[in-house]
């Protein structure tokens, strides 16, 4: 007997998301979900941009990684609020596990919450936390080919960060046909050139975090 | 992605009793993150001695299409890039291509 379902893999994952959703427009967060791949630079991003927005805005950080607590260790030494959620083996994070790492997280009066996910350019991309928008970072020393690759984290994020430009010198690595691939899979993208270690580019990256954050922002 | 199909597959099969699923027939857009072998590698390892054994995953590729809000027309698409093919232009929306749907299930409940 065959019995019609269509139903979405999904769904349990979208309605926890939602509910998540919820309650940080209740709590007036702004959550982004930052993805990329292992050693892109996504800690570094955030001690850089903890470091700038120190006494603008209020930030906290949970923390995704498949095991380990060392990049929650690097954010709580900035001395704000942190959580490590460990996924024991899961290569992205969930509308669950971020829910069960808001347990642990006060987030009353903090304007920005970031959810560093796991090291990967794929799985990430499938499972929504709740979050306002999705950023990605990518690198030069990943190579110019990761939008046709990767095209699906490419389209559902609003802004990537190609970080490290740094070491553009010493790599094969065109900016124009990587701009013109990402831009052809998703149109709407902000693009921001940034180097962690120049601080180039971080100017244009904290003014998007400012105007989405904040009190103007209300 | 396996784990919450099983999840659904069996909360489904509940009101059939014992009755064993045989079949899964999956729709997977081209864009999704999942490889079909690989879902069907994770499916066959998780359902490993439980009630699923042994059911098999029925995998429908769907393609990529957008559609022109100016020309007003669906395209289907090879590569992943939310431009018209016609107008070049980027007012468009994808239709399918991100499906991660189940849409039936068999079982057998004789024996």
């Amino acid at each position: 007997m065959e019995i019609k379902l269509v139903k979405d893999i999904l769904q349990a994952n979208e309605v926890i998301a939602a509910q998540n959703r919820e309650l940080f427009a209740q709590k007036g967060v702004y959550v982004v979900n930052l993805m990329g791949g292992a050693g892109a630079g996504k800690t570094t991003l955030l001690e850089r941009t903890i470091e700038r927005l120190k006494g603008r805005r209020r930030m906290a950080v949970i923390e995704g990684d498949i095991a380990t607590s060392r990049d929650a260790e690097r954010i709580a030494a900035h001395h704000i609020p942190a959580v490590q959620i460990n996924t024991g083996g899961e290569c992205h994070l969930d509308g669950n596990m971020v829910r069960v790492g808001l347990e642990q997280l006060d987030f009353d009066g903090i304007d920005l919450l970031v959810v560093e996910n796991v090291g990967n350019l794929v799985c990430p991309a499938e499972f929504n936390i709740g979050e306002d928008a999705k950023v990605m970072i990518s690198t030069v020393a990943e190579g110019d080919d990761k939008p046709l690759k990767y095209p699906l984290m490419f389209q559902v994020s609003s802004v990537l960060l190609l970080n490290k430009m740094d070491l553009l010198p010493y790599v094969a690595f065109d900016v124009e046909r990587f701009r013109a691939d990402a831009l052809r899979v998703n149109p709407r993208l902000e693009i921001m050139p940034i180097s962690c270690t120049t601080g180039q580019g971080l100017d244009t990256w904290l003014r998007w975090l400012e105007e989405r954050t904040g009190l103007q922002a209300r | 992605m396996a784990q919450s199909l099983l999840e659904i597959v069996e909360q489904e099969a509940q009101p059939y009793g014992g009755a064993r699923v045989t079949r899964i027939q999956l729709r997977i857009g081209k864009l999704s993150a999942v490889v079909p072998d690989a879902l069907r590698f994770a499916f066959d390892a998780i359902t490993r001695g439980g009630a699923l054994e042994g059911a098999a995953l029925e995998i429908e590729e769907v393609p990529l299409s957008i559609r022109c809000r100016q020309c007003k027309e669906v395209f289907i698409v090879e590569d992943p890039f939310m431009i018209c093919p016609r107008c070049e232009g980027i007012d468009v929306e994808m239709i399918s291509g991100r499906e991660l749907e189940i849409r039936s299930m068999e079982i057998c409940d004789g024996d």
